[in-house]
C-alpha cells in the first residue's frame, strides 16, 4: 500500500488512518439497466487508500454511470459500494447524503454554480452541508484555491473563467469537502488542448499527495503514468485490467492497447 | 380654474388617488401571494414524485382556463358561502370576506398557477447538471433546489415575471365587479356623477399606464442589479 499523506493545506494535517486490511472503496458487483438497456453489468472494482486507478473504454460503455453508482448518485439496481467497510445500499437518504460528501465527484463539464463566485462555490458546501460559518468556509476556500492556483481569482463568476480554471475550481470544491476518494469523470474532454495541462497537473499533484483517485479519461499518455491499474470497460463490464506497463507494452495485444494505439492515431503521434 | 372647480378636483384626484393606492396593494398582495404558491409548485413540479406534478397539473389547469371574472365570483359568492355554512357557522365564528380579500385571493391563485409555469421553465432552462453537482457535495434534494437552483431560477424569471405583473395589473381592474374599490370602480362612479366619462377613463387608463411603467421598469433595474457577471442578461 503507497504511503498516505495528507494533501497539502488541509487543516488535519497528519496522515489518514491507515488500514490494515480492506479497501478503501469496494464496488461490487453493481448492475443498472436504464431506459431498458442494460448499462452496467455485475462490474466490480476496488481502491485501496492512495491509488489511483484509471477507467478507459469507448463511449458508451458505461464508465459514466459506474462512477455515479458507486458515488450512488444513481442508485444501482444490485450489488453495492462499501466506502471504508460501510454498505450505501444499507444506508438512509440521510446517510447517504453523508456518504456522497465523502466521496468527490468531478465532471467533465464542471457543473460549477454559475450564481456564485469560485470562493462561494468553495465554501457552499461547507457553509450549506457541514454547517460551517461564514469566515470558517470562505478561509478554507481561499486554501483551496491556492492548491489549484487559482489564487486572485476567488471573486470571478464561473462565466469569467476559462474552462481549465473552471475545471480547478470544481477539483477545489470536491477537495473542500475533506474526501475520502475522488471519482473523475472525463476531467479534461471538455477542455481546449492548451488547458489541459493545468487541470493534469492538479490532478498530478493530489496523486502524489495521496488522493485516492478513481479517473475516466482518454488522456492515457498521462494516467500511464501515474496510474496503479488500468481497467478497460466496454458494453458495461470491465473487460480488461491491470498494470499499464502490462497491458499497453509493444508485444501486449489487449484490447486496452488496441484502444491506446486509436487514439494515439487521432492525436497524430 | 376658479377656486371651487379646484376644490373639487382636489377632491377627486384624492378620492381616485387612494384608488391607486388600493389597487398596488391589490396587485403586490396577489402577486405575492402567486408568488408563494408558484414557486413551490414550480420545485414540486420538477423534483417532485410524478404523481404530485400531474396534480398539480390539475391545479395549473384550472386556474389557466377559467376566466378571472368567473374566478372572482367563484371565490366571493361561492366557495365562501360554502366555507360560512359548513364551518365557520358550525363553530359560530363571525367572519366576512371583504371583496378585496375575495379579489386578492382570485388574483393571487390565478397567478400562481401562471407564476409556476414561469419558474419550471426558468429551473428547466438551468443545466441540470448543477443539481446533480449539488447533491455529490451532499446537498439534500430540497436544499440543493433552495441554495443552487432557486436564486438561479428567479433571475432568469424576471423578465417574464415582469409580464406577470404587468397582466395582473390589469387584470386587477376586474376587481371592481365584486365592490373592490380600486382605480376603476372609482373613475366609473365619479364618471357616472359626473357625466364626464372620457375624462375620468382617459385619467384611469393613465393612471394603469403609469403603474405598469413603473413596475416594469423597477424590475428591469432589479434584473441589471442581480444578473451574473460574464453571463450577460436578457434573453
Amino acid at each position: 500500500m503507497n504511503p498516505r499523506k495528507t494533501p497539502d493545506g488541509s487543516p488535519e494535517n497528519g496522515a489518514l488512518p491507515e488500514r490494515a486490511s480492506g479497501h478503501l472503496l469496494d464496488v461490487r458487483e453493481i448492475s443498472k439497466t436504464l431506459g431498458g438497456k442494460k448499462i452496467l453489468d455485475r462490474v466490480s472494482l476496488t481502491l485501496n487508500a492512495g491509488e489511483l486507478k484509471t477507467l478507459i473504454g469507448p463511449s458508451g460503455g458505461g464508465k459514466s454511470t459506474l462512477l455515479q453508482c458507486a458515488h450512488y448518485l444513481i442508485p444501482p439496481d444490485s450489488g453495492d459500494v462499501f466506502l471504508d467497510g460501510k454498505s450505501a445500499r444499507e444506508m438512509s437518504h440521510k446517510n447517504i447524503c453523508a456518504f456522497r460528501q465523502e466521496i468527490g465527484m468531478i465532471f467533465q463539464d464542471f457543473n460549477l454554480f454559475d450564481h456564485l463566485t469560485a470562493k462561494d462555490n468553495v465554501a457552499i458546501a461547507l457553509r450549506k452541508v457541514k454547517g460551517w460559518k461564514k469566515n470558517l468556509a470562505h478561509a478554507r476556500a481561499m486554501e483551496e484555491l491556492n492548491r489549484v492556483g487559482l489564487a486572485g481569482k476567488e471573486n470571478l463568476y464561473p462565466a469569467e473563467l476559462s474552462g481549465g480554471q473552471k475545471q480547478r475550481v470544481s477539483i477545489a470544491r470536491a477537495l473542500a469537502m475533506d474526501p475520502k476518494v475522488m471519482l473523475l469523470d472525463e476531467p479534461t474532454s471538455a477542455l481546449d488542448p492548451e488547458l489541459i495541462g493545468e487541470v493534469l497537473n492538479v490532478i498530478k499533484q493530489l496523486s502524489r499527495a495521496g488522493m485516492t483517485m478513481l479517473m475516466v479519461t482518454h488522456q492515457l499518455g498521462f494516467a500511464s503514468r501515474l496510474t496503479t491499474e488500468l481497467l478497460f470497460m466496454e458494453n458495461g463490464r470491465i473487460t480488461e485490467r491491470g498494470a499499464p506497463d502490462e497491458l499497453l507494452k509493444d508485444t501486449s495485444n489487449s484490447r486496452t492497447r488496441e484502444f491506446y494505439l486509436k487514439l494515439n492515431e487521432l492525436a497524430g503521434h | 380654474m376658479d377656486f371651487v372647480d379646484l376644490k373639487e378636483f382636489a377632491v377627486t384626484a384624492f378620492y381616485i388617488f387612494k384608488g391607486t393606492g388600493i389597487t398596488a396593494a391589490l396587485v403586490v398582495g396577489a402577486l405575492s401571494l402567486g408568488f408563494s404558491v408558484g414557486l413551490p409548485l414550480a420545485c414540486l413540479e420538477v423534483y417532485g414524485p410524478k404523481w404530485l406534478s400531474r396534480l398539480l397539473g390539475v391545479y395549473v389547469w384550472f386556474f389557466r382556463g377559467v376566466p378571472i371574472l368567473v374566478l372572482l365570483f367563484l371565490v366571493y359568492f361561492g366557495v365562501w358561502s360554502l366555507v360560512e355554512n359548513f364551518f365557520l357557522e358550525r363553530f359560530s365564528i363571525r367572519l366576512t370576506l371583504s371583496p378585496f380579500s375575495a379579489a386578492l385571493v382570485a388574483l393571487g391563485l390565478a397567478s400562481g398557477a401562471y407564476q409556476s409555469q414561469i419558474f419550471r421553465g426558468s429551473i428547466k432552462s438551468l443545466h441540470p447538471g448543477q443539481f446533480k453537482a449539488a447533491q455529490a457535495l451532499g446537498f439534500g434534494s430540497p436544499s440543493a433546489v433552495l441554495n443552487v437552483i432557486v436564486p438561479q431560477a428567479l433571475r432568469v424569471s424576471i423578465p417574464a415575471w415582469s409580464n406577470e405583473y404587468s397582466i395582473i395589473l390589469k387584470d386587477s381592474a376586474i376587481a371592481y365587479v365584486i365592490g373592490t374599490a380600486e382605480i376603476m370602480a372609482r373613475t366609473k362612479f365619479m364618471a357616472a356623477f359626473t357625466y364626464k366619462h372620457m375624462t375620468f377613463y382617459v385619467a384611469a387608463g393613465v393612471l394603469f399606464y403609469g403603474l405598469t411603467w413603473l413596475g416594469v421598469k423597477s424590475l428591469k433595474l432589479l434584473e441589471r442589479k442581480t444578473a451574473i457577471p460574464g453571463l450577460g442578461h436578457g434573453f
